[in-house]
């Protein structure tokens, strides 16, 4: 019966061809903007590690006091002096001190000009912590961090770029002018947003190119991408800035439960506290310790541009719907004389409210069909709207398809509740009388 | 009117599912467009602002060094690539500095106006130039004077050498000392060494132009100062005319004193490239607006064509009978009109009320500003005639309708 009904759906389809168009492009337009958007959305405000973003956590802690911290926030990031502290502490399964920098890169044949890349400074636990996946080789242990070795891990991509794809594993690359020898090679890994190096980085940057030690780094006196200074700025030299209280350094700390966190949560603050009684602070302890999803909520990640657009977008869909529900009641009121004729011939009233349902199903087909087409334009369009960065990770997937078509035809079918159910009231007598 | 105003109100009492759609397409629609409206003008305005700078003659060049300098080396290429700029037929002055106006980001400082002073007075952007910074960037001096030579001081990397003297923004110099008495004054940026204002300019726009900026825009000092940390920008001032040719020739320049530099092509360039950069998200925000307002314009105006078509459909006899007891065609236009004018009132009434709420919200979700009334209002006028401009063919068709049709069955 249903696919009868569905047949004569797609029949009436054809029938009253302009009001039938009208409700199909605004489900189009409507689902297409809606998806077009939830697209970005999507991307922006997933979680980049989801097997591991809980036991992932940022320490904090404020060495700026209540005169000079961001509106009684900790900075973002911490000081030389407190990451060191905090690495030498072993309070945690795994911690890993990082930092985003930019170097340059001579290429070995004299007719192509040098190029930046971009990496991280990183101690060994990050690749365990993070789950970088190896293609080559393998990351660094605690040994090359204190032996401040001069070795680097290359993406897959970096290493196309230099070596053309092969096993480097050994081998030497030069970066702003000293040579680092590749122990690893990762597999592509992008995670989007960014959210182990929001400080001195963006959420949506391109793939990074390489990690160095970050003691290595620090000797050589890599600059990081950004930093932020409180007090007064008396430095004569790289020394002299490490040392002080200007933070740029981020820190991750693995822990796998709830009691770790909070004993981890307890030694922050029993650090702060020492600091305090040591002089260093002239404050009470002032510490965060925030999980992934938590850090990156808190450092809004999702560009405001992306949530007012999906808001909009959806207003916008819900109008459609407004606008489709009228429609749907014209259309079919308009058969009043029809339905007449089949309840008298025995259909029961659920019967006529079970077609006209159906018949909005494919209504509401049709419409995202046009809306597939649409949110393929859209999303190939999004680059008007966002940075690049961000437009690249708009993408139609399969979930994507399925959801566009499923949303349409299930709000279609629920704005035609009322219509079908003001078809299936019409009264059999009434109507054959006035024929 | 007056009149016509009873019956049609018990008309639409028998269509109160299709008079509430009508009315509720109206009001989202209302609210919705209203706000989009006010979006799209606080974006373009934003985007529009002036930076002060003379944007048609200038270019921006990224420069990073590759391979291993020393700071002294770098310094010293700066100053050999300076002169070589200078020289260029289609360059009319250039300058070193550490960022450029809507870089996106950079160099701020907090600045106090007592050396012991812990919570900063404002904060501001920090451009450092030699003694051609002014006229290379084409800011206007209001009060006071450029640097000399003598002043322009070399900062070593991650040293903080606080020159004797500053230029800033008259919005900066209105800051700190609100009585215009700033020339000649001591600054104290975050250092008890104090630089001493010699020159105000009339604008000079921040690195950044977003949200946190806002509290300080225009806040921005110049100070005579080399810096070699990773890199250097050089501004180059193009003879008038003449920007195309520097683009060109500047980098093949660089490149023939030393190869051994990077120029970020994705960073710098012309002004029109940096204003796309900085402001794409604007730009296109305004777009999407702009799109979404018109289609859901033109998707009520269709619901509003679509049902009222019906209706007249539904009405064929009675309109015929009121035409057989005399009504003219004029009455039938107007009796459709009036029946859309109070729908459309009714919608844009809780139309106003969504907007407003809206409104609201995002303020206190997206830091927004106010929605002004005008927009409120341009909004219920449009949406008024837009109903009017809808029904019209319909109501045209309804009025005519013969007079026959009321002895016919159907």
């Amino acid at each position: 019966m249903l696919s009868y009904y569905l047949h004569l759906g797609l029949r009436s389809l054809r029938r009253n061809p302009v009001l039938t168009g009208l409700m199909v492009m605004a489900i189009g337009f409507g689902v297409a903007a809606s998806m077009t958007t939830y697209s970005i959305f999507r991307a922006v405000s997933g979680n980049p590690i989801p097997d591991k973003s809980a036991q992932l956590f940022t320490p904090q802690v404020d060495g700026w006091g209540p005169q000079q911290n961001i509106k009684g926030e900790p900075p973002a990031a911490l000081s030389y002096t407190d990451a060191m502290a905090l690495q030498r502490a072993h309070k945690a399964k795994r911690l890993t001190l990082l930092y985003g920098m930019s170097m340059s890169v001579v290429p070995e044949s004299s007719n192509s000009l040098p190029f930046a890349a971009n990496g991280y400074a990183v101690t060994g636990d990050f690749f365990s912590m993070f789950e970088v996946p190896f293609l080559y080789g393998d990351g660094w242990d605690s040994g090359a961090d204190d032996g401040r070795a001069a070795t680097v891990v290359l993406s897959e991509e970096f290493n196309r770029k230099i070596f053309g794809g092969a096993n480097s594993v050994g081998r030497e690359v030069t970066l702003d002018g000293h040579g680092y020898r590749v122990v690893g090679v990762t597999r592509h890994w992008d995670p989007k947003p960014r959210f182990f190096a929001l400080f001195n980085g963006s959420p949506f940057q391109q793939p990074t190119d390489f990690y160095l030690p970050f003691n290595r780094a620090v000797d050589m006196q890599v600059s990081p991408n950004g930093s932020s200074c409180r007090g007064h700025l008396n430095f004569s030299g790289w020394d002299d800035w490490m040392h002080s209280i200007c933070v740029w350094v981020t820190p991750w700390v693995e822990l796998d439960n709830a009691t770790d966190v909070t004993s981890y949560q307890k030694f922050l603050e029993a650090y702060a506290a020492d600091q305090q009684h040591a002089g260093r602070f002239a404050w009470a302890p002032n510490v965060r310790l925030r999980d992934v999803m938590q850090w990156l909520d808190f450092q809004q990640v999702v560009p405001p541009e992306s949530r007012i657009s999906l808001l909009l977008a959806l207003g916008f869909f819900v109008i459609c719907l407004v606008n489709t529900i009228g429609l749907l009641l014209a259309k079919f009121l308009r058969r009043a004389s029809e339905i007449g004729v089949r309840r008298a011939l025995g259909a029961s009233r659920r019967q006529v409210y079970v077609q006209y349902l159906m018949e909005a199903g494919t209504v509401g087909l049709a419409g995202g069909v046009l809306g597939l087409l649409l949110t393929a334009a859209g999303v190939s369009g999004v680059g008007l709207l966002f940075t690049p960065e961000i437009a690249r990770l708009a993408h139609l997937d399969l979930s994507l398809i399925a959801l566009t078509l499923l949303v349409a035809v299930f709000a279609t079918m629920a704005a035609a509740f009322y219509p079908a159910w003001r078809a299936a009231q019409v009264q059999p007598a009434w109507q054959l009388k006035s024929n | 009117m007056s009149m016509h105003i009873q019956p049609i109100l018990a008309a639409l009492r028998r269509h109160k599912a299709g008079t509430v759609l009508i009315a509720l397409q109206i009001a989202l629609t209302l609210a919705i467009v209203c706000n989009a409206m006010f979006i799209i003008q606080q974006r373009l305005a934003h985007l529009s602002e002036p930076t002060g700078v003379d944007e048609a003659n200038l270019l921006v060049i990224p420069n990073q060094w590759a391979g291993h300098m020393s700071p002294e080396q770098a310094d010293a290429q700066v100053r050999t690539d300076l002169v070589a700029l200078r020289q260029l037929p289609s360059v009319s002055d250039a300058s070193p500095s550490d960022a450029y106006p809507l870089s996106g980001g950079g160099w701020d400082n907090f600045i106090m106006r007592k050396p012991e002073q812990l919570t900063p007075t404002t904060d501001a952007s920090i451009y450092l130039g030699d003694e051609h910074m002014l006229d290379t960037l084409g800011v206007k001096l209001i009060a006071g004077r450029n640097f000399n030579a003598a002043e322009v001081v070399y900062m070593a990397p991650r040293q903080v050498v606080i020159p004797s003297v500053v230029i800033v923004t008259k919005a900066l110099a209105d800051h700190l000392y609100p009585d215009g008495s700033a020339l000649g004054k001591p600054i104290y940026a975050m250092s008890t060494t104090p630089t001493v204002i010699v020159g105000i300019v009339e604008r000079l726009q921040r690195q950044g132009v977003s949200q946190w900026n806002k509290a300080y825009a225009y806040e921005s000092l110049l100070w005579p100062a080399r810096q070699d940390a990773t890199g250097v920008y050089y501004i180059v001032h193009a003879k008038p005319g003449q920007l195309a040719d520097a683009m060109r020739e500047v980098p093949r320049a660089l490149y023939a004193q030393n190869r051994l530099r990077i120029i970020d092509p994705d960073d710098g360039g012309s002004y029109v490239q940096i204003r796309k950069r900085i402001y794409d998200s604007d730009r296109g925000m305004a777009i999407l607006l702009a799109i979404i307002s018109a289609v859901l314009l033109a998707i009520t105006a269709a619901g509003i064509v679509g049902l009222t078509s019906f209706w007249v459909g539904q009405r064929r006899k009675q309109i015929g009978v009121r035409r057989a007891l005399g009504a003219t065609r004029g009455d039938i236009l107007s009796y459709f009109l009036t029946e859309n004018l109070l729908i459309g009132i009714g919608g844009v009434a809780v139309g106003v009320v969504l907007a407003i709420a809206i409104n609201l919200w995002m303020v206190t979700q997206f830091e927004m500003a106010r929605l002004s009334l005008i927009y409120v209002g341009i909004g219920v006028i449009a949406l008024l005639a837009l109903g009017q401009g809808a029904v019209l063919a319909p109501a045209i068709r309804a009025s005519k309708v013969s007079p026959v049709e009321a002895t016919r069955s159907v």
